[in-house]
């Protein structure tokens, strides 16, 4: 029988520095001491690749890769929703896909970012928009452009805006997003 | 459901961050202060209680799936019953009312509720991102996900539509950090003026970093006893403050968790599901809302919360409160931005919605012995965050909304001089109040109101 490993294997380098000061004898009076000692902080990397499904709502993606703009409307009250939603929150029926790419569209809200969160702070300043569509019930939250972040101004609200799309999808909400009508951007 | 008072309460000093404990380790400081406060040894105490609920909201910032038992074992209540309870930004509150429901119920005779968040694990902007993935992931948080942003937006909707301007929401700030000079608690204590709100960076439009609360590690623990519990206590030598403080009403709310999704509801809608009774029963408050409507204004929208407006006439109804403002002497409510605590005065019928910004400046929600630099129009008359609130005392998520349960008994028991060692924050002769807890852009809210016996 071969000899088992009684040890684990010893490599090069520790972990960031490689002697931690400790009492060199452990009597009552150093063991003490250790109650002063300051904590000892390590860094841990977390990195993981999601498959997630988009389910239900993917036809919404596939629209949008398409340069379509598509919301879902419970066929009997007609109550639409901007986001996708496999049923009616009223009903509970399910409800039906339909085309709102060229439905008049305004600003409901705004804000313009000038810090984010660590995936989106390369991407500051951006305008963030909730928008609102004629015979929907719901908005829709996307990215607003052709508008000057360094000059915000509540009047932005009401303005009338347009869906754009990108060329090359992301399958991501951000395929889609919008300018002001009229905007030569 | 029988009587349950909340009959003590510690917690730690929140702070940026605490490598030098653990989460258990600090979770333990809250509990140890709120044992001591009752004059209890920690084997006695552990006898006695029946079991526990833990709060905190992210396993991504402590990286440790149930940490909830971690603290049980710490704390030396295994094998008592226990669970942990999740709501996002609500989740303190939350848990307050869960360990009041293990002893309303007749489960528990005395249930501990302790609570934890230790944000600092992680950069400040990769916390944003973490919060963040509280909003849909499909849809919200790839268009930019941050919630700084997401409330800024509900601020320009409230500004177009009722008129409040970024300065009123400034005096939010001023009174909240002001406020929290004289809590020994308090993460951030500044002597700050509605032009410093304005001037400091700005985040998102038009909200300022002062605006905004920070995060924070830190923790919190509320006992709860029933009768039988405090007898059971007290044969055990505990001395518990008389007079006892009583939870008197529980309600909750939610809505959708896309904030796009909110309804946008008609008058009568409006009237029949969300008013309160005095809106209801009031002819000048009916026709100031028709105005309002007649001008475009629909509920809720994004401007307003109905879930914190559902959670308010639940636990109101349940306390047997008519008129909040006058019948509540302070409320501890979630102030992670100034124009929630805006938003939140409208929910919680302390003013009408659109009136906000206007009660804001008034000086009604201000401390009459606090210097806070401004020329307020009115004198106080229900303290609003009178502990400086999420933007002063920061806000390690699954803490906070026990740190409010805790400050609210201090207040009502009369004791925050002993706790705060300053007692500008006392509320003179305090005897109902109010702790509002609220997630997301307004998904969950739990609002409890306590009162003083006698």
């Amino acid at each position: 029988m071969a000899k088992l490993p009684s040890q684990r294997e010893e490599t090069l380098g520790g972990y960031i520095v490689h002697g931690i000061p400790f009492p060199t004898s452990t009597d009552e009076e150093a063991l003490e001491f250790l109650k002063k000692m300051a904590p000892i902080q390590i860094e841990q990397e977390y990195k993981i690749t999601y498959l997630h499904s988009y389910g239900q709502d993917s036809p919404w993606f596939a629209a949008l890769t398409n340069k379509r703009l598509i919301a879902s409307r419970d066929a009997e009250s007609g109550y639409t929703t901007a986001n996708p939603r496999g049923a009616d929150m009223y009903s509970g029926n399910e409800t039906k896909w339909i085309d709102i790419t060229n439905v008049p569209a305004k600003v409901h809200a705004f804000t313009v970012c000038y810090f984010g969160s660590e995936e989106f702070l390369p991407e500051t300043p951006f305008v963030l928009a909730l928008i609102e569509f004629e015979g929907v019930n719901t908005l829709l939250l996307t990215r607003l452009m052709g508008v000057d972040p360094q000059a915000p101004a509540l009047d932005w609200i009401g303005m009338e805006v347009t869906p754009r799309f990108l060329r090359n999808s992301k399958l991501k909400p951000t395929d889609v997003y919008f300018t002001p009508v009229n905007s030569d951007q | 459901m029988r009587p349950v008072y909340a009959i003590s309460g510690g917690v730690s000093k929140f702070a940026k961050a605490r490598p030098d404990k653990t989460f258990q380790a600090v979770i333990k400081e809250a509990y140890d202060y709120a044992i001591e406060d009752i004059g209890l040894d920690f084997p006695t105490f552990t006898r006695i209680v029946d079991g526990s609920v833990a709060s905190y909201f992210s396993d991504h910032f402590a990286r440790q799936l149930m940490a909830g038992i971690m603290a049980q074992d710490y704390l030396g209540l295994c094998p008592k019953p226990g669970h942990r309870v999740e709501g996002g930004g609500a989740t303190g509150g939350i848990c307050f009312q869960e360990a009041w429901k293990s002893v309303a119920s007749g489960h528990m005779d005395v249930c501990v509720a302790y609570g934890f968040e230790t944000m600092s694990h992680v950069e400040t902007w990769k916390g944003n991102e973490f919060i963040a993935l509280a909003s849909d992931i499909s849809f919200d948080y790839p268009v930019g996900g941050f919630y700084s942003g997401y409330y800024a937006m509900m601020v320009t909707r409230h500004m177009k539509e009722f008129g409040t301007t970024p300065e009123q929401l400034a005096h939010v700030s001023v009174k909240n950090y002001n406020n929290a000079l004289y809590n020994s608690y308090a993460q951030k204590s500044q002597r700050i003026s509605v032009q410093d709100v304005r001037n400091s960076p700005m985040v998102a439009w038009p909200l300022t970093r002062l605006d905004i609360c920070v995060m924070s590690d830190g923790a919190a623990a509320v006992i709860f006893a029933s009768e039988e519990g405090l007898a059971k206590l007290e044969a055990a030598g505990a001395k518990i403050a008389r007079p006892l403080v009583k939870v008197t009403g529980i309600g909750r709310g939610t809505d959708a968790m896309r904030m796009a999704d909110r309804p946008h509801f008609d008058y009568d809608t409006f009237m029949r599901d969300y008013a309160t009774p005095q809106e209801q029963n009031s002819n000048e408050t009916k026709a100031y809302y028709k105005k309002l409507w007649d001008h475009g204004t629909r509920y809720p929208g994004v401007h307003s919360f109905r879930a914190g407006r559902t959670a308010g006439n639940m636990a109101y109804k349940h306390a047997g409160i008519s008129d909040p403002l006058n019948e509540l002497d302070f409320v501890e409510l979630h102030d992670a931005y100034t124009s929630s605590e805006i938003q939140t005065y409208e929910d919680m019928g302390l003013c009408r919605y659109g009136e906000g910004g206007p009660f804001a400046e008034s000086g009604k929600a201000f401390l009459p012995n606090v210097d806070y630099g401004l020329k307020l129009k009115d004198k106080p008359v229900c303290a609003v965050n009178p502990s400086g609130g999420l933007i002063a005392c920061g806000h390690p998520v699954g803490a906070t909304g026990l740190m409010q349960g805790v400050f609210a008994i201090w207040q009502l028991q009369g004791s925050v001089k002993k706790h705060f060692k300053a007692d500008q924050l006392q509320v003179k002769n305090a005897k109902r109040g109010a702790i509002h807890s609220h997630a997301g852009t307004g998904t969950y809210v739990s609002i409890s109101v306590l009162e003083r016996e006698g």
